[in-house]
């Protein structure tokens, strides 16, 4: 059913180097190559999943989808409908962007710096539709006002101000400025990461309402698998600025086909102390992307490394139907799925 | 390699809190962090302590280093009895002053401690060699050609790559992982008894804070010191813990062995928290704690857990403080309807 669909989003070769500038002069001396040559497409409705450590590039990624950071190549194409063709947002006017920015919007994931302290609630939710001039007077009060109940804070809060807020409040305040245009795709970066675990679990109820009520599509970007395979229809792996794989969450999961992508599940710590540990354990740090390795970034640390993984990049390969890895060896080695926790609740 | 002393006296137990309460002095008045916590722990174990922010697992922490500030922090009550390995003394770590020459020589020396974030726990001004160092040149009489060669011996014993050149390095120039790493050796320099371990892999990536945890299990296997493991992260806690303290608004609000904790867990906050986080495999709603952890200066009376419990009800929690039932071994739970 979702294949006869268009995507929403997609993205081909999107690239972002940033330059490292030394000296008197500020020359380039070199690139960091922060997202490099990443290709993927989101479909309307759907939850994609972004997810590698610190540094791999993923909230670069995310940004670059609304132009907050511009891409130094690549093409982002959006289908505002199934009907019309769509749009390379890289070369959108800033007339245009701006507009196209109605269609998109970001929830960050410092719940404490992404809010103006000066600004009250009422202030913050309502910009983005004072400044697309959406609504005005009594009809922008009451759009404020739903909005907070649909992220469950109440109209009483509309003039109080962000520090009179916890961290899951302030979370709530940033999803609701978000939806405020009513936007078809919300880019999640790390939406959960800095709140309290019952507090956690109350926002992701929240993100799923929102999703199943208004037809959202969601970019989720985390490091956490836990949440990441709890939300997302598909997982996106990212190491070192390049994407290594991409499946459908449960087959993701049950049939890696990057070592490191076997190495992040391997390494995830499940609360069931019954379980044995039976980790991979990674050597050395994660790669530098102004100094990466030659061949696969990946080879230093990976334990299936032969020759041409030093010499050769693999390229990124659709496997099987639906799951890409770029890997020499994909589907050739076989690597170790998800060992499930015994534990089951209930 | 260092030499390990062997572990020779009878005396298995490290540490044991008694009653600790300590209050901090705010604005607005008193504020207790920890609220009548006990808890021991003996050699070669692990205490995981879990909670959300703000139940005052770090407090109980520090306050074992003796290094909270006083004021704001004052304690009001109870005791910290540690079982002196280096010198055969039972010691009341209460009745220290913090400056005084025998806290000094057990801090760093006998408990140590490591924090969550590495790269602001250590001083950029200094190489990680020289933090190293200073720790053991103060506790063991040894000079500094010595104390280097040691601090390059805990480098390697931890995994840091050419420990003698990084030895030299500065906190800026290594990754996370390498000054955590950096972070386990200078703390373990001085082979304390007890290590007290405050979110040490919170800030570090999935990959590295396997690493690191692996670690730890392997010094505390060599080594065989106690660990009081913080963690607000259940799967963490799993796996490195022998027994669990789960704490709320100051107080120990269950505690057992890591295995009944998961499979039996009896305080609706343990439940509440374990149906919050997401399992894989499962992907079935959410049941999250309702509510959000209430200001420390707006604590309910009776059981603080009232307002967020799905159990609450007037005619069976009285506003009074709940008894510590046990409802197991070793198997403590402070609730009024822990068997409904």
């Amino acid at each position: 059913m979702i294949d006869t669909l268009k995507p929403l989003l997609e993205v081909r070769n999107l690239k972002k180097h940033f330059p490292i500038r030394r000296g008197l002069l500020k020359r380039t001396a070199g690139y960091v190559r922060a997202v490099d040559d990443v290709s993927f497409f989101i479909m309307p409705g759907e939850t994609l999943g972004l997810v590698g450590e610190s540094g791999c590039g993923k909230t670069t990624a995310g940004r670059c989808l609304l132009r907050l950071i511009e891409p130094t190549a690549g093409e982002i194409l959006f289908g505002e409908s199934q009907d019309s063709r769509p749009i390379d947002v890289t070369k959108l006017d800033m007339a245009s962007l701006k507009s196209y920015r109605r269609n998109i919007q970001i929830i960050f994931q410092d719940p404490y710096s992404s809010l103006d302290p000066r600004m009250s609630v009422a202030d913050i939710v309502s910009e983005p539709l004072r400044i697309h001039k959406v609504a005005s007077g009594s009809e922008l009060e009451d759009r404020v006002a739903n909005l907070l109940k649909s992220v469950g804070l109440q109209a009483a809060h509309l003039r109080r101000y962000p520090h009179s807020f916890s961290g899951g409040q302030r979370q709530r305040i940033g999803i609701a400025r978000a939806l405020a245009l009513g936007p078809k795709m919300i880019v999640c970066d790390e939406p959960v990461s800095a709140l309290d675990v019952s507090v956690q679990a109350q926002v992701l109820n929240v993100l799923e309402d929102l999703q199943d009520q208004f037809g959202l599509t969601y970019l989720f970007i985390s490091h956490d698998l836990n949440v990441v395979d709890h939300i997302s229809d598909r997982v996106a792996v990212m190491y070192v600025g390049k994407m290594v794989e991409l499946a459908r969450t449960t087959e993701l999961f049950e049939h890696p086909l990057h070592p490191y992508t076997e190495a992040l599940i391997s390494a995830l710590p499940q609360p069931d102390p019954r379980k044995k540990r039976d980790r991979i354990l990674l050597t050395g740090d994660v790669a530098n992307p102004a100094d990466p390795p030659s061949g696969c970034y990946f080879h230093p640390r990976c334990r299936y490394a032969q020759d041409i993984c030093n010499t050769e990049a693999p390229s990124w390969r659709e496997i099987i139907p639906g799951h890409f890895a770029a890997c020499h060896f994909a589907g050739e080695i076989n690597l170790r799925p998800l060992s499930k926790p015994l534990i089951m609740k209930g | 390699m260092i030499p390990i002393q062997p572990v020779s006296q009878d005396d298995q137990m490290v540490i044991e809190v008694k009653d600790l309460a300590v209050h901090f002095a705010v604005f607005q008045g008193r504020v207790p962090a920890v609220n009548g916590v006990s808890f021991t722990i003996e050699r070669g174990k692990t205490l995981g302590v879990v909670g959300e922010s703000g139940c005052g697992k770090s407090v109980t922490g520090l306050s074992i280093m003796h290094l909270l500030p006083t004021p704001p922090a004052e304690l009001v009550g109870g005791e910290i009895i540690f079982h002196r390995l280096s010198t055969g003394e039972v010691i009341d770590i209460t009745k220290l002053s913090p400056q005084s020459a025998e806290m000094r020589s057990i801090r760093g020396n006998d408990i140590a401690m490591i924090f969550q974030e590495p790269m602001t726990s250590m001083t950029p001004a200094y190489t990680i060699g020289e933090q190293i160092m200073e720790a053991v040149i103060l506790h063991q009489k040894v000079n500094k050609r010595e104390a280097r060669q040691r601090a390059v011996e805990m480098l390697d014993r931890v995994g840091m790559p050419q420990p003698g050149r990084n030895v030299d390095s500065y906190p800026h120039q290594l990754s996370g992982g390498m000054l955590q790493r950096a972070m386990i050796a200078a703390a373990l320099s001085c082979q304390p008894s007890l290590l007290i371990a405050d979110e040490p892999t919170t800030a570090l990536d999935v990959t590295t804070a396997a690493q690191i945890l692996d670690l730890m299990g392997q010094l505390q296997d060599e080594m065989g010191m106690a660990i009081m493991h913080v963690s607000h992260n259940l799967g963490v806690v799993a796996e490195v813990a022998n027994e669990v303290a789960v704490m709320y608004l100051g107080r120990i609000v269950e505690r057992s062995s890591v295995d009944d904790l998961f499979y039996n867990p009896k305080h609706p906050y343990t439940r509440g928290l374990m149906h919050s986080i997401p399992q894989i495999g499962q992907r079935q709603r959410l049941e999250p704690i309702r509510g959000v952890v209430p200001e420390p200066d707006a604590i309910p009376k009776g059981c603080a857990f009232a307002p967020r419990c799905p159990l609450f009800s007037p005619a069976t929690c009285p506003p009074i403080v709940p008894p510590s039932v046990t409802v197991g071994p070793g198997h403590e739970v402070l609730c009024y309807r822990y068997d409904s």
